[in-house]
């Protein structure tokens, strides 16, 4: 997706929109002392995952276990490329992560904007209707599911991975909120009297205003099909079509008892999640910390 | 793609004017006329997609599920409906109660304490003196991008029995090896760290957006007041916090009664949750009978019996949050 630097459409921010007041006061060195405990706590497991994957099992192994990390890395990781089509695995969770996050950024957007700017009959019902789906948890209909896959013949095939998780009420949610505190009613109103249709609203004027919340909630949505696990478990057999977490349960069923080679393919699957964050993580950041009070 | 600016009048003509021009010329009108005989459809096709799929993927397996688990149901030798026999077996099986004990005990083990450490945590961060507060921040939401299965992948071998780091640690102080997965209590303790590990950076985020959306004046006037540091937190920010605790309580519920993967990967290759079945939860449990044993009427009467108890949940949580918040 292409991004611009410049704001394509006039806006009119809404006055009276309350700033955010930071709280200031003294910081105490304890302060300190906790919040690094916890950046120690989240970072310590990944760390500990490096240093299994680039040590041999005998020093991971012995008392007290080395930790640091070792020069062992290479050839664990090409034991995990012959082991289990890793490659291959990287790809198709490429492929499903990104078009579920490419379908829920235009559908959610869209869907969206219609409950947040356009009238017509049953909107309000209708948008309930999608926040209690929120709250249905659809993880306990894998079963139905299942045989609807069996049904449309999906099943071991990546379409059935990726069509139920294309549009997403929380992003329906999240983008109604953007969409109506961006975007104002007068713009839509010109927009309309120089002749512009309900769809060219939206493509030249909702999208763009809104374009980095749909970011951030394409980027929610890959995390969470890249990180998903039970209904890859279940709907797909061939290795050739294994996400990367299948890919690791494959390795960690092999050598249950020595970790190294299922830490360094965990370790393999975590990297291109933690480059992409080193990017975006600001933007994740302020995304979590927006979706929970945007209301 | 590529967004192009949307259109804006460039000349200094009036609305009038404009009009006027439009209804002269033949091919806007046609344009115009045809774009707002779509536009009263158009909400309907923007929405329609979410419906159809939730219809198709969500709602249809949903209620298909009710209707399923009333059937000795075998993928492969058919189906034989049985009314509600698969639930008085189910509420008489053993394992399902056991599954149900384990379940509740790692749910209140991993999210009781992850809520209070994310609210501590925030506090701590809601400070605009804070130094490095970016780092902070993104270093805690790491565990949410790292998946449940490297999760616990690493955490299985930091809990080992024999060389994990954590009874290297305790053998330190002179306590002996603990065996984690085998013991009961233990096997929650290790459940309940990998969840509590991948969540409570991003509830801290969540806690910290709400800390600051509080005007800073009621504070003041509570100082004014007399109000001290903690009798502040307890009178102010508690109950300020109020809808997002609520929020938080109860997506941690719906995410705690569904745990799964860990269980089932620390019980490869069986899907027992232990020889004991020790740390097997109800998730897992649906699985073993759906797809280890293609029960699938046995394993959807599960379902349906997780759905009933997480919406009854749901709704106690409200209540009771609103109960203790109305109170202060």
């Amino acid at each position: 997706m292409t991004t611009h630097s410049s704001n394509a459409a006039p806006v009119i921010r809404p006055t009276g929109r309350p700033l955010k007041r930071a709280f200031v006061g003294r910081v105490r060195w304890w302060t300190y002392a906790f919040l690094i405990a916890s950046v120690f706590m989240s970072a310590f497991p990944l760390y500990w995952m490096f240093v299994v994957s680039t040590n041999d099992s005998a020093a991971v192994s012995q008392m007290p276990p080395t930790v640091l990390p070792g020069g062992n890395f290479f050839a664990l990781a090409e034991q995990v490329f012959t082991t289990v089509p890793f490659v291959q695995s990287l790809v198709n969770s490429f492929v499903v992560a990104g078009s579920i996050a490419l379908a829920q950024m235009v559908l959610c957007t869209l869907a969206g904007f219609a409950f947040a700017k356009l009238q017509f009959r049953g909107r309000d019902p209708l948008f309930i209707v999608v926040l209690i789906t929120m709250m249905v948890p659809t993880q306990l209909a894998v079963i139905p599911l299942y045989m609807i896959m069996s049904n449309l013949d999906w099943i071991d095939s990546l379409q059935a991975l990726i069509v139920p998780g294309m549009a997403s009420a929380f992003g329906i949610f999240w983008m109604r909120q953007h969409l109506a505190s961006v975007l104002n009613n007068e713009l839509m109103q010109a927009a309309r009297i120089d002749g512009c249709s309900t769809w060219q609203i939206y493509w030249r004027i909702a999208f763009p205003l809104v374009r980095s919340a749909a970011f951030v909630l394409g980027l929610l949505a890959f995390v969470t099909a890249w990180n998903d696990f039970l209904w890859p478990l279940i709907v797909i057999q061939s290795p050739e079509n294994y996400t990367v977490q299948l890919a690791i349960k494959a390795l960690q069923r092999q050598y249950f008892v020595d970790y190294g080679l299922a830490m360094s393919g965990s370790f393999l699957a975590t990297i291109p999640l933690l480059i992409l964050f080193i990017f975006v993580g600001r933007k994740m950041v302020a995304g979590v910390m927006d979706g929970a009070f945007k209301g | 793609m590529v967004l192009s600016a949307p259109p804006r009048s460039t000349s200094p003509r009036s609305t009038s004017v404009r009009r006027l021009t439009k209804s002269t010329a033949p091919k806007p009108r046609r344009r115009i006329r045809s774009a707002s005989r779509m536009d009263a459809f158009a909400p309907y096709m923007y929405i329609a997609p979410f419906f159809a799929l939730f219809a198709v993927f969500g709602l249809f397996p949903t209620v298909f599920t009710f209707y399923v688990a009333l059937f000795d149901w075998n993928p492969i030798g058919g189906q034989t409906f049985i009314g509600f026999e698969n639930f008085v077996t189910l509420y008489g099986d053993e394992r399902f109660w056991n599954a149900m004990r384990n379940t509740f005990s790692i749910w209140i083990l991993s999210t009781v304490p992850q809520l209070l450490l994310a609210l501590f945590l925030a506090q701590l961060l809601n400070n605009a003196r804070l130094k490095f507060a970016n780092l902070f921040r993104m270093t805690m939401l790491v565990p949410y991008i790292t998946s449940v299965v490297a999760t616990t992948i690493v955490f299985a071998s930091l809990f080992g029995r024999d060389y994990g780091l954590i009874n290297s640690f305790l053998n330190l102080f002179g306590i002996e090896s603990i065996d984690f997965a085998a013991n009961t209590f233990a096997s929650h303790i290790m459940v309940s760290t990998m969840v509590l590990w991948r969540w409570f950076g991003y509830n801290t985020l969540i806690y910290l957006a709400a800390l600051q959306a509080i005007p800073k004046d009621v504070y003041e006037a509570a100082a004014i007041d007399g109000a001290g540091g903690f009798k502040q937190f307890i009178f102010v920010t508690i109950p300020s916090l109020r809808p997002v605790i609520i929020f938080t309580v109860i997506v941690s519920t719906i995410g705690g009664l569904q745990i799964f993967t860990e269980p089932l990967l620390l019980s490869s290759p069986g899907l027992t949750g232990g020889a004991g079945r020790q740390f097997q939860t109800l998730s897992l449990f649906m699985y073993e009978q759906g797809f280890g044993d293609f029960k699938f009427g046995y394993g959807s009467a599960i379902g349906v019996t997780l759905f009933a108890l997480i919406v009854v949940f749901s709704v106690i949580n409200y209540l009771l949050s609103r109960r203790i918040t109305s109170d202060e």
